[in-house]
């Protein structure tokens, strides 16, 4: 408490005492004990099985599936603004390690919201469920209860909103945005589970919390079983990549920076969510092929002979067939067939020219030119991300499509790179030479070469010239 | 869903006792006449659209949660309200049935076709929940008018019966489709089901509970909190077979680049699969042995060259357990495939390290691996009957050392089916 700002720790402690005084009326005039008791029995219950739950879930998965929220709701209609706060203020006594003071103001922003929420439902001419003779008729009940979920969201969010920019010096609208936009409907959605609950309440009692929180906790234990095997899912895939991407060590953790390039100018460029989640596995993959190119020739040093470079210039072939089964992959797998295209035409496998080559073979090209230029290879030193950009806007209209080159810088420009990795440190140790730049048809300035070496049976002295030349013989004799 | 002669004898006598059943019931009804139509209407008609929303759950069970909702609430319903009806045995019979029926024809008129296993399941434990309720409904409601926790219970427990005894009925069906030991069978459905078996039952439970003071508004009403549990359901179902067919496709890295023969790590997976499932491993260690098979040769691609032929049998056992252990730390950095990586680990270590001794921490999973490995390697994708039966004969010689004679006698069983179908 005490790294708080001034501020921030006047407000919790008014909060917490507005809190405790709507909690001491409410026990002042409770006769309904046992209700209260079973129904608190059941916020805490549910909070503690909520974090439970949560630990294996995703963070950005958003708010999952409430429990204690239809249980508020249903206090709300079973008990009113007198039982109400003492029901939702036993948040704070569920089992979850957080420090005192977050405790005692969750439960006395859960006892002023539920409060406020039950004069709600009673002004607007709710009737008590619990205990009345109540005629029982949706409409009846219906408006009022949406009315009290409604206000109980809109105090718990503004007091949550509230003590979240004061201790972090934002501004509450961000604070709101940030956290509570994308929440709030499906938060409704729960709380139209307290209707239910407390419907069935009123007629058999604490047994009605059973049969009606059992679909929901089945669908929250789905749930995150769900996102933990989203995890695993891209995980594995990650991993099975970069554990064979060991077979080349200068390209290590190649595919995973693609895929984040990729990423970047697909999101630039405006493509749906949908498209971007399939491309970011299109970056992963596009090298799957190599996996199939025997580790010999990925690994020799020196010239490469005909059949050898042939071999190489099959990995996109050798990808496609690799992913062609999968069929969620969709786009992604003609991104991986045509990424070694060039807008001019002078690519493979297929030799297509600009539009003709499917977009994210588009974005995968620039992306892939990108992190084999500005990381370190056996033949010289990675290059800096201002080079590399400089090389990529040379070669565009030739080797890349210039729209995605632009949304790269772009992208570049606002989200920043993480300069790909150093030299190599642990290299496992080299039973087979080095890597050499034999294998590397990534780089642009070497591809541009070849197809110049193509174009005019030039030979060169340098070294990239030599390994123009060499890639070269094979398309001569065609 | 029936799709061949042998499944159609597994869940036989299930569906002659169900066809049984609706019958006589149908039978009864015409006799007594439809009481409360339009209750019995909008009952019919919720199990029918819950049968169209029918879902996959993980594992390719096929499931309609609301349908079978529907169908519980109906046979347990105590009353309605503005309508004073008795459900009988026969009556909640013959309203899940043509509910069932009807909600059926859509999805067989696009080809998906009828699962009459599973209409039969239901139609049974319909008559159980309502033979089970029935008799104590004087005791537990006794003036038709108050709705309490007693009913409520004996409710839930009649659901709970009846949630039982579907597990149980899938599970003999799924034990004689598959030749699965039962035990091993029931133990799989009761995990696979435990899930959504409870939702349904307490969604059942609860549209019982609320019609006699809800009406109508019971039955949507409460269908929504299931409908949220189907999709996560599905959702979940559908990343899991994404999963299952990355785990597919990455094994064929070894085959297109000329390490292993095409099609091996499937057919491998596949054969691995139905010896485990004979010799009793459950359903969750199956699938770490199907990803253990696909990955098994995935060490290969460490070598500098392929092996010619890609048949790891004819390399020296140090290589093939270098390879076994290089495959094996490449599945591990996955950090969620342990098991798999545990199993192709060993899938290279002989049955026996010594004349008479066995090594009881080889798992029963590497020891399949290994000789379906070996038959594979020898009989390929062929499927000339004499070679598949040379394969075998030639793997018996093993079993003094290499191979686990269990595993092998297994195999045997299976490849003598293979063959005489071939006939």
């Amino acid at each position: 408490m005490r790294e708080l700002p001034i501020a921030a720790r006047l407000y919790i402690a008014a909060v917490i005492v507005l809190g405790a005084l709507v909690i001491a009326l409410g026990a002042a005039q409770m006769t309904r004990w046992s209700a209260v008791l079973a129904l608190a029995a059941l916020v805490v219950l549910g909070e503690g099985l909520s974090t439970l739950l949560a630990r294996s879930v995703n963070r950005n998965e958003g708010v999952g599936i409430s429990i204690s929220m239809p249980v508020t709701i249903a206090s709300v209609l079973l008990l009113g603004p007198v039982g109400a706060p003492l029901v939702t203020a036993c948040m704070a006594l569920a089992p979850i390690r957080t420090p005192w003071f977050k405790r005692a103001f969750n439960g006395a922003m859960g006892a002023l919201s539920a409060y406020a929420a039950g004069w709600v439902y009673l002004a607007v001419g709710g009737e008590l469920l619990l205990g009345g003779e109540v005629e029982f008729s949706l409409g009846h009940v219906l408006l009022p209860m949406i009315a009290a979920a409604l206000v109980f969201e809109a105090v718990n969010g503004l007091l949550m909103v509230s003590v979240i920019a004061l201790a972090e010096k934002v501004s509450p609208w961000r604070v709101w945005i940030g956290t509570m936009a994308e929440s709030a409907v499906p938060l409704f959605i729960y709380s139209t589970f307290g209707l239910l609950l407390a419907v069935v309440w009123a007629q058999i009692g604490p047994l009605s919390a059973l049969l009606v929180l059992a679909p929901l906790m089945v669908a929250r234990w789905v749930f995150a079983q769900f996102a933990a095997r989203q995890e695993a899912y891209e995980a594995t895939i990650r991993s099975l990549i970069q554990a064979v991407e060991t077979k080349d060590a200068y390209t290590r953790g190649h595919s995973v920076r693609v895929s984040r390039a990729s990423v970047l100018i697909g999101r630039r460029s405006g493509l749906r969510e949908d498209r971007v989640a399939s491309l970011r596995y299109a970056g992963m993959l596009h090298d799957v092929g190599k996996l199939s190119v025997p580790t010999s020739v990925l690994q020799k040093s020196g010239r490469l002979t005909d059949d050898e470079y042939s071999a190489i210039q099959l990995h996109p072939l050798l990808g496609r067939d690799i992913t062609k089964d999968l069929e969620f992959l969709g786009e992604a797998i003609e991104g991986i067939h045509y990424h070694h295209e060039r807008i001019d035409g002078r690519g493979y496998p297929e030799g297509r020219k600009g539009s003709e080559i499917p977009e994210f073979a588009r974005i995968i090209a620039v992306a892939d030119a990108f992190d084999s230029m500005t990381t370190t290879r056996s033949y010289r030193g990675a290059r800096s991300v201002a080079d590399a950009i400089d090389e990529l806007r040379r070669c565009k209209g030739s080797q890349f499509d210039p729209v995605m080159v632009e949304a790269l810088v772009a992208a570049l420009d606002t989200d920043g790179w993480d300069a790909a990795d150093t030299f190599p440190t642990e290299l496992p140790t080299p039973s087979v030479a080095l890597p050499s730049l034999g294998s590397d048809d990534d780089d642009p300035t070497a591809a541009d070469h070849l197809a110049q070496a193509r174009d005019s049976d030039e030979v060169a002295e340098d070294e990239l010239a030599e390994l123009a030349r060499v890639l070269a013989e094979p398309e001569a004799e065609r | 869903m029936i799709s061949s002669e042998r499944e159609l004898r597994a869940a036989g006598p299930l569906i002659v006792a169900a066809a049984l059943a609706v019958v006589a019931s149908v039978a009864i009804t015409a006799q007594d006449g439809l009481p409360d139509p339009w209750v019995c209407l909008a009952f019919a008609l919720f199990i029918g659209v819950g049968e169209i929303l029918r879902i996959t759950l993980p594992g390719g069970r096929e499931s309609a949660p609301l349908a079978s909702a529907g169908a519980l609430a109906f046979a347990l319903l105590p009353g309605f309200q503005g309508y004073d009806i008795h459900v009988t045995v026969a009556l909640a019979v013959t309203v899940v049935t043509v509910g069932s029926v009807v909600g059926a024809f859509p999805r067989a008129f696009v080809g998906q076709g009828l699962h009459l296993d599973e209409l039969a399941r239901r139609v049974l434990t319909t008559m159980l929940a309502a033979a089970v309720l029935i008799p104590v409904l004087p005791l537990v409601y006794p003036d038709r008018t108050e709705v309490d926790w007693k009913l409520a219970l004996a409710m839930t427990l009649a659901a709970v019966l009846a949630g039982v005894l579907d597990a149980v009925l899938a599970a003999a069906v799924r034990a004689s489709q598959q030749r699965a030991p039962f035990r091993t069978a029931v133990v799989d459905e009761s995990r696979a089901l435990v899930g959504i078996a409870s939702a349904i039952a307490a969604t059942g439970v609860l549209i019982a509970l609320a019609a006699p003071v809800m009406g109508y508004w019971a039955l949507p009403v409460f269908a929504v909190p299931l409908l949220l549990t189907q999709f996560s359901f599905r959702r979940f179902a559908t990343i899991e077979g994404t999963y299952q067919q990355t785990i597919r496709a990455l094994s064929r890295i070894t085959e297109v680049g000329g390490y292993t023969e095409t099609g091996h790590a499937r057919r491998v997976s596949r054969l691995a699969v139905m010896v485990g499932r004979e010799l009793g491993v459950s359903e969750r260690d199956l699938k770490e042995l199907e990803y253990a098979a696909n990955l098994h040769d995935i060490g290969q691609l460490s070598l500098a060259e392929p092996i010619p032929g890609g048949t790891t049998t004819i390399l020296s056992p140090t290589d093939q357990r270098t390879i076994a252990e290089l495959g094996a730390n490449v599945i591990e950095q996955t950090g969620v495939l342990t098991k798999a990586a545990q199993i192709v680990r060993r899938q290279a270590d002989p049955y026996r390290p010594a004349p008479g001794r066995v090594d009881p921490t080889l798992l029963l999973e590497s020891r399949i691996i290994k000789v379906v490995n070996a038959y594979d390697d020898l009989v390929g994708a062929s499927l000339e009957s004499d070679r598949m039966l040379q394969a075998v004969e030639r793997l018996e010689l093993g079993i003094d050392r290499e191979y686990d004679p269990q595993v092998v006698d297994t195999l045997a069983r299976i490849v003598a089916r293979q063959t005489e179908y071939a006939y």
